[in-house]
């Protein structure tokens, strides 16, 4: 399949326009339809797309195992952080409007919302990407 | 809410559904269980749950197809069936 130009060249123009549309999915799900998971997921629809035309170790060669793995603790650790700092600011898990009243920023919530959806959008490409590569490789770099 | 358009997508999802688990062949069966997701992904739209609609879009139609057809390209074709 590498040698398919056709396929290549259209991926290539699709990759990005999908990667912008996951970022829009995540930015917007506050406000409409989508949100982390779900723009985690077309995320990893781009790599299995980039996957497909480009083949698995050029894949990994741009993102391995290891940066998997760090995607998906910091990811993991935004929407935990986030959460946990409002347990320190006197509030529930994830209540946002703790940290709002605290710190005394009028509007906070909005960018705190937004930014728990990045942690969970990263972490869930993360595990996606990293289901691909252990069901789709043919177990080169099993770590 | 048009109940003809409901009652079209309806049938043709269980016909899916019931396809999906009686043809013989492991692909077969996923690209009808990928045709059933995308049927439920316009029944969800057309009863305004426009989330579950993106969600079942993006992980029935979209991921599990492409992991089902990865696990089957692992597999080995057995000769009795």
């Amino acid at each position: 399949m590498m040698e398919n130009v056709v396929i290549r060249t259209v991926s290539r123009l699709a990759v990005p326009f999908i990667q912008i549309f996951a970022l829009y999915v995540i930015v917007h799900g506050a406000s409409g339809a989508g949100g982390g998971f779900q723009g985690g997921v077309v995320f990893a629809a781009s790599f299995i797309l980039m996957i497909i035309a480009f083949g698995m170790a050029n894949v990994r060669r741009r993102i391995d195992n290891r940066g998997i793995m760090w995607l998906s603790v910091i990811g993991i650790s935004i929407y935990a952080g986030i959460g946990f700092l409002a347990l320190l600011m006197a509030g529930n898990f994830l209540e946002y409007a703790a940290i709002e009243a605290a710190l005394g920023i009028p509007h906070l919530h909005g960018i705190l919302i937004d930014l728990v959806e990045a942690g969970i959008g990263i972490a869930v490409m993360a595990a996606m990407v990293s289901i691909i590569y252990d069901i789709a490789g043919n177990g080169e770099e099993s770590s | 809410m048009i109940w003809e358009l409901d009652f079209a997508l309806l049938v043709f999802m269980i016909i899916c559904a019931v396809a999906a688990i009686t043809v013989k062949d492991l692909l077969h069966a996923t690209i009808v269980l990928a045709a059933y997701s995308l049927i439920m992904t316009v029944l969800w739209a057309e009863m305004n749950a426009v989330d579950v609609a993106f969600t079942e879009a993006t992980v029935g139609a979209g991921i599990t197809t492409v992991l089902f057809i990865a696990a089957i390209a692992r597999t080995r074709r057995s000769s009795s069936d």
